[in-house]
C-alpha cells in the first residue's frame, strides 16, 4: 500500500529533508508535510519541491492536531539525532530525541488514520564494550546499558516504539538500526572527525568501524516508507574498515592518545567546536561495532549499494580531502628504491 | 589399562615428518639463479607491504581479521621460536579438514599462552592449505590496551557463542582452549593434568554448526615457564587472574621471561563427527556433556601417551 500523506520529522538535517524531497518527487504520494523546529536551508528547501513545511516541535502536544488534521497516515521520525547542535546542546539534543519520540508517538496513537511507522535508530543501542560478540544481530541487546548520551536515547526511543507497537498493533512499525553514516555530503561528527588534519584515536584501541553511504541511508528510509516491512532491521554497509586503515585511507595523520588524557584532549576538541564526543561515541571510538545485515537483505529485500570502505572512499574524493603525503610521492619512492636496488644486482 | 599398550618408540608418523624437515633444509639453487635475486625480490614486496599500510589498502573481515598484517608482520617473528627454540613436531595435521569449519580443541599450558600461538603458527606454516586458525580469547585479552587490538587483528575473537558460531558456519578453522585461566595458570606439579573444561560451550557451537571438533594435545608447553607459586595480592593489585612465580621470574626481572626450550610435540586426534545427532541436539545437556568429556578424556590419554614416549624434556 502506497501511503497518501506522510509526514517526515527532523527535515532541517540532511536525512529527513532529502527524504521529504524523495517523497515529494513520487507521484503516487498525495501530500508530504515536513516538521522541524527551524527551517531547512535553502538549497534544502528548493530540493523539497511540493513538500510543506511545518515549523513545529514535536515536543509540543500541537504535533497531534498537525498530523489528524492533515490526515497523516505515514510517519516517518528520522530526527532522533547523534549531533548535538553545539557545546551545550546535548540537554536539548536528549529532549528532542526522548520527549520530541514520546510526543509524537502519543499523537500517532490517538489518530485512527495512521497505518504506518518508520523509526531511524541507530545500531549504538547495542552499546559498545570488550564483553559484546564481534557482530550484533537484531535479537542482542547491550551488554552495560548505556548510563548517558546518545545511546541511551535511542534505547529510551526503541522502548517507546515498541510500546506504541503495541497499544496499536494495527500499525505496521518499522525500526531501523542504522550504523553511522558517511558521505560527501552529510554532516555528522564522524565526517567532522575524518576532517581533521591530524586524528586523534585512543592509544592501544583500534575500533571496528561500519558505515552506511548516505544514499543507501535514504533508499532504506524510503524503501520502508513505501513498503510494508514491519520489523527491526540493522542497516550497514558490507565490511568493515579499522579505525586506523580509515584514517590512512583519508590520508590523515593518526595521534594516539593515551586513554587517560582523552578526557582533556575531548574536551579541547569539543570547546574549539571541532567534534563533539559523547563519552559513548568514545567507546565506539575504542570497540567499535559492526551488525549483521542478513535480514536486512533476505526480509526487507536491501543490499546496499556502497560497501563500508567504498562510502568511506566517496566520502573522502567528494570532500576533496587531501591526502598530507601524496600516493603518487610514495609510489615514485618505491619505483626510486627498487631501481637503486637494481643497480647493486 | 592404558599403560600395558605396546608403545613404538619409533612412531612411523614421527619420524617421517623428522625427514620430511630434512629434505626441505636443501637449498633450491634454481631460485639463485633467476633474473631478480632473492633479496631484491624480498625487498620489493617489503615496500608494496610499506605502501598497502600508508594508504590502508587492505582488507579486513567482520571480526577484525587483517590478514595482510598477520601474514607479514605478526608471524614471521614466531618461526625462530617455532622451528629453532621449541623445535615443534606436529602429528597428524592431515586430520584438520583442507577447507570448511572445524573446531581444534587443545589443552592449555605455559603460564603464557605460547601454546596457542605455536599451534596455529604451525597450522599457518606447515598443513597444505596454510590455514589461518581463529582463536577464541578470554574477556580480559581483548580489555587490555594494545593486546586485544593485536590479538583482533591477528583473528583472533572473543570466547563467546555467537562468535564461535558465525566463525564456524563460515567456514573458518576455530581453536578454542577450554581451560581457560586455570589450565594456563596452573602450578607445575599439576602438569599434564586437564582443569575442567568449562561449560562445555564450544560442544554446542560445533553441534549447532555441524562442525567436526578436533582434540589437539600439546606436549612441551607446560615446561617453559615451570609455575612454583602465584603472588595471589599482586595479581589482584594489577588485575591478572595470577602472578606467575617461577625459578626465574620475578628474580631474575625480566630475563626470567625467556621460556626454557623445551622439545614441543602438537598432536591432532581423529576428527569427532557432530553432524550425526541431528537438529536439536545442541539442546541436549547429557549429550552435551558427553562429547565435552569425550574429548577431554582423549587429549588427556594423547598427553599420557605422548609424555611415556618423550624421553628428555628438551631433547624430546
Amino acid at each position: 500500500m502506497t501511503p497518501k500523506v506522510i509526514l517526515v520529522t527532523g527535515v532541517s538535517r540532511f536525512l529527513g529533508g532529502h527524504l521529504a524531497a524523495r517523497f515529494a518527487a513520487n507521484p503516487d504520494v498525495e501530500r508530504v508535510l515536513g516538521v522541524d523546529t527551524e527551517p531547512p536551508p535553502r538549497d534544502l528547501l528548493r530540493r523539497m519541491g511540493r513538500a510543506e513545511f511545518v515549523r513545529a516541535d514535536i515536543r509540543n502536544p500541537l504535533i497531534a492536531k498537525v498530523i489528524s488534521t492533515a490526515n497523516v497516515d505515514t510517519v516517518v521520525h528520522a530526527s532522533v539525532t547523534a549531533n548535538p547542535a553545539g557545546p551545550t546542546g546535548r540537554t536539548a539534543m536528549k529532549e528532542m530525541n526522548v520527549i520530541g519520540t514520546m510526543q509524537l508517538l502519543a499523537a500517532c496513537q490517538k489518530s485512527p488514520k495512521v497505518r504506518k511507522l518508520v523509526v531511524k535508530s541507530t545500531s549504538a543501542v547495542y552499546g559498545s564494550s570488550s564483553r559484546d560478540p564481534a557482530v550484533f544481530t537484531e535479537d542482542m541487546g547491550p551488554k552495560d546499558l548505556p548510563s548517558s548520551g546518545y545511546a541511551k536515547d535511542a534505547v529510551e526511543v526503541e522502548g517507546y516504539v515498541r510500546g506504541f507497537g503495541r497499544r496499536r498493533p494495527d500499525v505496521n512499525v518499522t525500526t531501523l538500526r542504522f550504523t553511522n553514516f558517511i558521505g560527501p555530503r552529510i554532516d555528522t561528527v564522524l565526517t567532522r572527525y575524518f576532517a581533521l588534519p591530524v586524528v586523534p584515536t585512543v592509544l592501544g584501541y583500534d575500533a571496528r568501524v561500519q558505515l552506511l553511504h548516505s544514499e543507501d541511508a535514504l533508499a532504506v528510509l524510503e524503501r520502508a516508507t513505501l513498503h510494508d516491512l514491519p520489523g527491526v532491521f540493522n542497516v550497514g554497509g558490507d565490511g568493515v574498515l579499522l579505525l586506523s586503515q580509515a584514517i590512512r585511507r583519508a590520508g590523515r595523520l593518526n595521534l594516539p592518545v593515551p586513554s587517560m588524557a582523552v578526557p582533556t584532549v575531548g574536551g579541547f576538541f569539543r570547546s574549539a567546536r571541532l567534534v563533539d564526543f559523547s563519552p559513548d561515541q568514545m567507546r565506539f571510538l575504542n570497540w567499535g561495532r559492526v551488525v549483521d545485515t542478513t535480514l536486512l537483505k533476505k526480509e526487507f529485500g536491501f543490499t546496499p549499494r556502497w560497501t563500508t570502505q567504498q562510502a568511506f572512499d566517496d566520502y573522502v574524493n567528494g570532500r576533496g580531502l587531501k591526502p598530507l603525503i601524496d600516493p603518487e610521492t610514495i609510489e615514485a619512492a618505491e619505483r626510486g628504491i627498487l631501481a637503486v636496488a637494481a643497480r647493486f644486482r | 589399562m592404558a599403560g600395558a599398550r605396546v608403545i613404538p618408540l619409533h612412531d612411523p608418523e614421527r619420524d617421517a615428518a623428522r625427514r620430511s624437515r630434512h629434505v626441505e633444509v636443501v637449498p633450491e639453487p634454481a631460485q639463485q639463479q633467476s633474473e631478480t635475486p632473492d633479496w631484491e625480490r624480498r625487498l620489493a614486496d617489503l615496500l608494496s607491504f610499506a605502501r598497502r599500510r600508508i594508504a590502508g589498502d587492505y582488507q579486513i573481515d567482520e571480526f577484525g581479521f587483517d590478514r595482510d598484517l598477520t601474514e607479514n608482520v605478526l608471524m614471521p617473528p614466531l618461526k625462530p621460536l617455532y622451528e629453532k627454540w621449541f623445535r615443534v613436531e606436529t602429528i597428524g595435521l592431515s586430520n584438520i579438514p583442507m577447507a570448511g569449519g572445524a573446531l581444534i580443541v587443545a589443552n592449555h599450558s605455559g603460564t603464557l599462552p605460547l601454546d596457542a600461538l605455536m599451534t596455529s603458527y604451525g597450522i599457518a606454516s606447515e598443513h597444505p592449505a596454510q590455514r589461518h586458525m581463529r582463536m577464541l580469547g578470554a574477556d580480559l585479552v581483548f580489555r587490555t590496551p594494545l593486546l586485544g587490538a593485536l590479538a583482533r587483528k591477528s583473528g583472533q575473537t572473543l570466547a563467546c557463542n555467537p562468535d564461535a558460531e558465525r566463525l564456524l558456519s563460515s567456514g573458518e578453522l576455530v581453536g578454542v582452549w577450554p581451560e581457560g585461566f586455570k589450565g594456563i595458570g596452573k602450578p607445575f606439579k599439576d602438569r599434564y593434568k586437564l582443569q575442567r573444561f568449562g561449560r562445555g560451550g564450544f560442544v554446542s557451537a560445533a553441534l549447532k554448526t555441524g562442525v567436526p571438533i578436533i582434540p589437539c594435545s600439546i606436549v612441551g608447553a607446560e615446561e617453559i615457564y615451570p609455575m612454583i607459586g602465584d603472588i595471589k595480592a599482586l595479581a589482584r593489585l594489577f588485575g591478572f587472574p595470577y602472578f606467575p612465580v617461577t625459578p626465574f621470574f620475578p628474580l631474575f626481572g625480566p630475563l626470567g621471561a625467556i621460556p626454557l626450550p623445551s622439545k614441543w610435540y602438537i598432536e591432532f586426534g581423529e576428527p569427532i563427527r557432530t553432524d550425526v545427532f541431528g537438529e536439536n541436539a545442541a539442546d541436549d545437556p547429557m549429550l552435551v556433556f558427553n562429547l565435552t568429556d569425550q574429548v577431554r578424556e582423549t587429549i588427556q590419554q594423547t598427553l599420557y601417551r605422548l609424555l611415556t614416549q618423550r624421553r628428555n624434556v628438551f631433547l624430546g
